[in-house]
Order: C-alpha cells, then structure tokens, then sequence
C-alpha cells in the first residue's frame, strides 16, 4: 500500500547538539491529502518540516518522498527532488531586494529554460491564483501588508507546480477573514493542482475549514494521527485541551 | 523521463483544432511555448483541443494552450477527449486571464526620452539640495534645543560615537596625512631642486597641509568611514522599525539619533584635523630631513617664521563645516531608507557620493570666501 503513500518518514531523529527535538519519530503523509500537524510552541513542527525537505540534516532515521530516499541527497540529486515540493517559510522569507513577480520567478529561472516573457506572464497567472492583483507583481515585499505576503510566498512555492506543497504557519498574524479566505484558498487550490499538503499551523479554524487528518506533535514523537473527530476523542490532555478549550469548542461550534 | 510535448494544428472550417500529445509541464514547455506563440491563427473563431494523447498537465502548460486560444479568437477553449484534471486546468487558466496582454512593454530610449530623464535628473538633483538644506535647518534647530536644555542631551551616545567615529579613526587619519605629508614634501624637493630652491619645499608642506590637505583628508576619510556607517546603523534601524517604535514611544528621533551623532562630529572632526596636520607636517619633516638634509629643528623654525599662522585657522575652521556635513548627510539617507535590503545599500552609495560631493563644492566656497577676505 506504498502507492499512496507521499511522504513516509521513519525513525527519524533530530538534535541541536545536546538537544533532541524528534525521537525516532514515524509519520505518513497520504498522496492528495491535507495533512496538519499541531503541537505545542517549541515542540519541532518546523524542524520537522525543515528534516523533510532536507534543510535539517538528520541524526538517524530516513525520509521517502514519493517511494524515493531522500534522506542526505547533495547536488544534483538534491535539485533533482526539490521540483517535488514548494514551501512556503514561516515568515515568507521572499527575497526583499526582488519584486514579488521576480521572486516567483526564481524558481523557474533555477529549475526550467522557459522563455523570460514567458515566464513574467506565468509569474503574474501564478500571482493571480493566489489571490493577489496584477498590480502587486512588480511591487517590492516591503510594500505589501502581511497578508499580500503570504500570498505572494504561496504563488512562489507554486512556481513549478510541485506536487507537494510545505505551509509553516500559513495563517499566523493575519486578521480571521483575511485567514478564512487563504484556508479556501489552500482547499481550492489543492483540489484543482490535486497537491499534498503538509501543513503546519496552531489555527483550530484552519485545521477544521482544510485538513483532511491531523498528526500532533508532543513528546519529542507523533502522538496521535486522525480525523478531527477522532482526535476530539482522544484523552491525551493536551490534546484535550486543544479542542476542547474555549476556541477549540468555538471553532467546533462554527464547523456545525 | 517526461516525453516532449507535441501537437498538430488543424482548420476545420472556421474552427481550430489543437491536438496535443506528451507532456506538457513548466519543464518541458520551454522550446514549444514559442513555437506554438509564432503560429499563423488568422481566420479562427474559437478553439477545440484534443487532448487524448495529452500526457501530464500543469497550470503553466494550461496557460499557454490558453493563450493561444485567446489568440484564436472568441478565447474559448473547448477541451475534448479531455481527463477531468485537465478540463478542471484548463478552465482555471481561463479563468485567471489577465485584464491585457502587456507582452510588449518595451523601453523607449529616444531623443525625447533622453531629455526626459535629464530633466527628471536635474530635478531631482535640485530637490535633494533643497530637502538637504531643510534638513540641516531641522537639525541646528533640535541642536540649539539641546544646547538650552543639557539634561536632555544623550551623553553615553554622544561619548560612543565620539568614540567610534573619532577616536577609532586616528591611526588611519594620521597614518595618511603622513603619507600625503611625505609625497607633497617629494614632489616639492624633485621640482624646486631645479631652480636650487629646495628650502622652500618648508613653505609648500606647510601651506598645503595646514591650509588644505589636513582638513580635506580627514573629511574624505570620515565621509567614506563614518559617513556609510552612520546610514547603515540608522537604515537598519528604520528596516526593522525600530525608528517608528522610537516616535510612538514619545522619543523624536531627530534627538535620540541625529543631535548626538551631530555633536559627535562638530568635537571630533577638528580634533581629527588636528592629528592629520601634525602628522602631515611630520611627514612632510621627515622627508626634507631624509632627501634634503634639512634638519627638523630649521624645518620647524622655518615654518615658524615664513608660513603665517592664519592658514592653519584657515584649514581648522573648515573643519566643524566638513564634520557637519558628514552626520547630516549620512543621518538623512539613513533615515530615508526604506523597508528593503536594496534600499540601505542605494542609501549607504548614495550619502558617501553626496558627502564627496559636498566635502569638494564647500571646499571650493571656502576658497573663494577667504581670497576675497584676503587671507
Ligand atoms: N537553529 C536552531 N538551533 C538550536 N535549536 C533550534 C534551532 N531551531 C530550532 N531549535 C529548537 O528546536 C525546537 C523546535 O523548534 P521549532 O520546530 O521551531 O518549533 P515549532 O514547533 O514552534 O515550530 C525548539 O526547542 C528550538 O529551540
Ligand atoms: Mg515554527
């Protein structure tokens, strides 16, 4: 039952010197999924994120991404696999010294040998599926509210259609409409490029309007995996807590 | 591996049809997307596209099918034998169509333009003197404040900056005036020596670095070392925002940033300059006694006696201007920056080349000023 299967990670251990984030940690990411994952602040949701994609080089353990080891890849293996994924950084990190439509370009300068007029018009339709107006393209990061970047950090992670998208936090910071418009935005989109997501985010609203299951992060270890529900009734009191506080209830109260 | 992409234009009477096969991905469409931009569509009304063959698809691939069928006229695409991924691609493409085909915004390089841009430069140029010397006027308003008003000057910024952009700079300051001290004192023996002149090589030293070497040194070196430092600190002051958490807590930072690096200069400078004369007469010393033989002691007691006292005030009193000059200009681009990194570093190019610029024309001023005043 490999085949549906996107990512699979096994055993995987991660450390800052002495400081172990992840303990022979197990996590399945199903092809065409949504998947959040939540876990207290510190707990090593991006670290996680940052070992997948091969930023964060692992202690022990191994990475398959598609049925392919992706685990210690260097050069032109690494590039080869980075058409793969798109990920969107916790604070956007867009290039502040590029506009918004160049930073959706660099990318596809890197990766492909399309035609440079070519490539500004997808920039701009990419820019457009995000949600953002042509007339923020040549516009510099500085000048966007956060919302607008976000969105332009989501239009460069869908430069080259990859078929993995990496969210950190997509949601953070932004007022409760703008954030309700980018989770329809997320669901719409991975329906029609039929994405995986691997989405990291503390919003309940979030989890609750896209993700098809939640893993929960705790403990140095993926404690718990499920559908919402399933998770509502799990009596892991953190856990618990988190759904079954005061927003967790208000969000549940909202998706009925 | 993915397979090329390909296709087959057909009419069918006013019809097009675009039978697509393989792959068509961001990484493959390359060399297709001009191929299939510089086909003849006149005559079409609307487009069909076969996609039976139609291996991958993405958005961008959809894009330019898309394109094209705008091209074909009425901009419909009518997808057969399409997989439901695919028609769903296709329509998203459509619907995201920009408002116009700016394909062609080319730049125009004219004669008109040509005039343009000067006059814009011009302007420009003229704009920037003008908010200078607002700027300038802002400034010696919070400093005359200050002056009032002592408790509220910021002593630990001031002495810091007197420090780092005073104190740190004297070896570079007096190892170069030495230098330039001991090449004036060269050129003035190798030329004098013809006319079996070479004592007055004491008059050239004197004359060059009191009057004018001593002062603009230390102003060039200050504008190309403290100058970017100054915009650098305060532009990534204002990059993270700090500069407008300073104001909504009350703190006008003309105060907290500019008067102290201000003071700071208006001390230090003549201190600097005072170094660098000392060190250019002693360069200038050493060299006649080394080519010359003249001793250091007739050295000192020639300049005593034949170079009056007046071009050392002369060269001192630039110096507070030059100093000045230096804080404002490096303050005013830092606080012009704005929120990207490109920014700081036009910012940081910009205030050494003004400062440069500046240092030189005030310079010229002075020279002026004082032959008419007769010193
Ligand atoms: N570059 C780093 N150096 C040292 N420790 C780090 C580094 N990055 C993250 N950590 C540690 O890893 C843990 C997990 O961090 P992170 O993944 O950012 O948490 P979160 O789940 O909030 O995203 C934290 O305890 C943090 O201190
Ligand atoms: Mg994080």
């Amino acid at each position: 039952m490999s085949e549906d299967i996107a990512i699979k990670v096994r055993g995987l251990t991660t450390a800052y010197g002495t400081h172990v984030v992840h303990d022979k940690l197990d996590l399945d990411v199903k092809r065409g999924e949504i998947l959040g994952v939540i876990g207290p602040s510190g707990t090593g949701k991006s670290v996680l994120l940052r070992a997948i994609v091969g930023l964060k080089r692992p202690e022990t353990g191994t990475v398959e991404v598609f049925d392919r080891n992706v685990t210690d890849l260097e050069g032109d293996d690494l590039r080869e696999v980075q058409n793969l994924w798109g990920i969107m950084f916790q604070d956007g990190a867009l290039f502040s010294n590029l506009t918004v439509r160049e930073n959706v370009m660099v990318p596809m300068r890197e990766h492909t040998d399309l035609p440079e007029p070519l490539m500004k018009q997808l920039a701009d339709q990419k820019l457009r599926m995000s949600g953002l107006d042509d007339s923020a393209g040549p516009k510099f990061p500085s000048d966007l509210s956060g919302g607008m970047r976000k969105r332009a950090a989501l239009a460069r992670a869908l430069a080259l259609d990859p078929p993995i998208l990496f969210l950190d936090e997509p949601t953070a910071g932004l007022d409760p409409i703008t954030a309700a418009g980018f989770d329809t935005l997320v669901r719409e989109l991975q329906s029609a490029l039929s994405l995986t997501v691997f989405l990291v985010t503390h919003d309940v609203d979030t989890l609750v309007a896209t993700c098809d299951r939640i893993a929960v992060l705790g403990r140095k270890k993926v404690i718990a995996t499920g559908p919402i529900e399933e998770l509502r009734r799990n009596d892991d009191p953190w856990i618990q807590d988190y759904f079954c506080g005061p927003r967790g209830r208000a969000a549940q109260a909202g998706e009925s | 591996m993915p397979d090329r992409p390909e296709y087959e234009l057909s009419t069918d009477a006013s019809r097009g049809r675009l039978s697509v096969s393989g792959d068509w991905t961001v990484h493959t469409i390359g060399k297709i997307s001009e191929q299939l931009a510089a086909e003849d569509t006149s005559g079409f009304e609307g487009l069909e596209v076969d996609c039976a063959q139609l291996g991958r698809l993405d958005t961008a691939g959809a894009f330019i099918i898309d394109r094209f069928a705008c091209r074909s006229g009425g901009g419909t695409v009518k997808p057969v034998n399409a997989s439901e991924q695919a028609t769903a691609l296709l329509k998203q493409a459509a619907e995201l169509r920009p408002e116009r085909d700016d394909e062609q915004n080319k730049k125009e390089f004219g004669v008109v333009d040509l005039l343009e841009r000067t006059g814009r430069a011009t302007m420009h140029f003229i704009d920037e003197t003008v908010e200078t010397l607002s700027f300038l006027g802002e400034t010696i308003m919070a400093m005359a404040h200050i002056v009032t008003r002592p408790s509220k000057m910021r002593w630990t910024a001031l002495v810091s900056v007197m420090e780092d952009s005073g104190l740190d700079a004297v070896p570079i300051v007096a190892f170069l005036s030495f230098f330039v001290g001991m090449v004036v004192a060269f050129i003035g023996a190798t030329t004098l020596s013809e006319f079996g002149a070479t004592i007055f090589t004491v008059e050239l030293v004197g004359i060059a670095i009191l009057r004018e070497f001593g002062v603009i040194l230390t102003a060039i070196i200050l504008a190309g070392r403290t100058n970017s430092a100054f915009t650098a600190q305060i532009g990534a002051m204002r990059m993270r925002q700090e500069v407008d958490a300073m104001t909504t807590l009350g703190l006008n930072p003309m105060d907290v940033l500019v008067v102290p690096r201000a003071f700071a200069m208006l001390i230090m400078t003549p201190v600097l300059t005072l170094i660098a004369i000392l060190f250019g007469v002693g360069g200038g010393a050493f060299v006649s006694w080394l080519a010359l033989d003249i001793n250091p002691t007739v050295f000192m007691n020639r300049l005593q006696s034949y170079v009056p006292i007046e071009n050392f005030w002369v060269g001192m009193s630039k110096a507070p201007v030059f100093g000045l000059v230096v804080a404002l200009i490096g303050c005013r681009q830092g606080l012009m920056v704005g929120g990207s990194v490109q920014s700081l570093g036009q910012s940081t190019t910009k205030s050494v080349v003004q400062a440069l610029f500046s240092i030189i024309v005030i310079d010229a001023l002075f020279a002026v000023f004082y032959l008419e005043l007769g010193i």
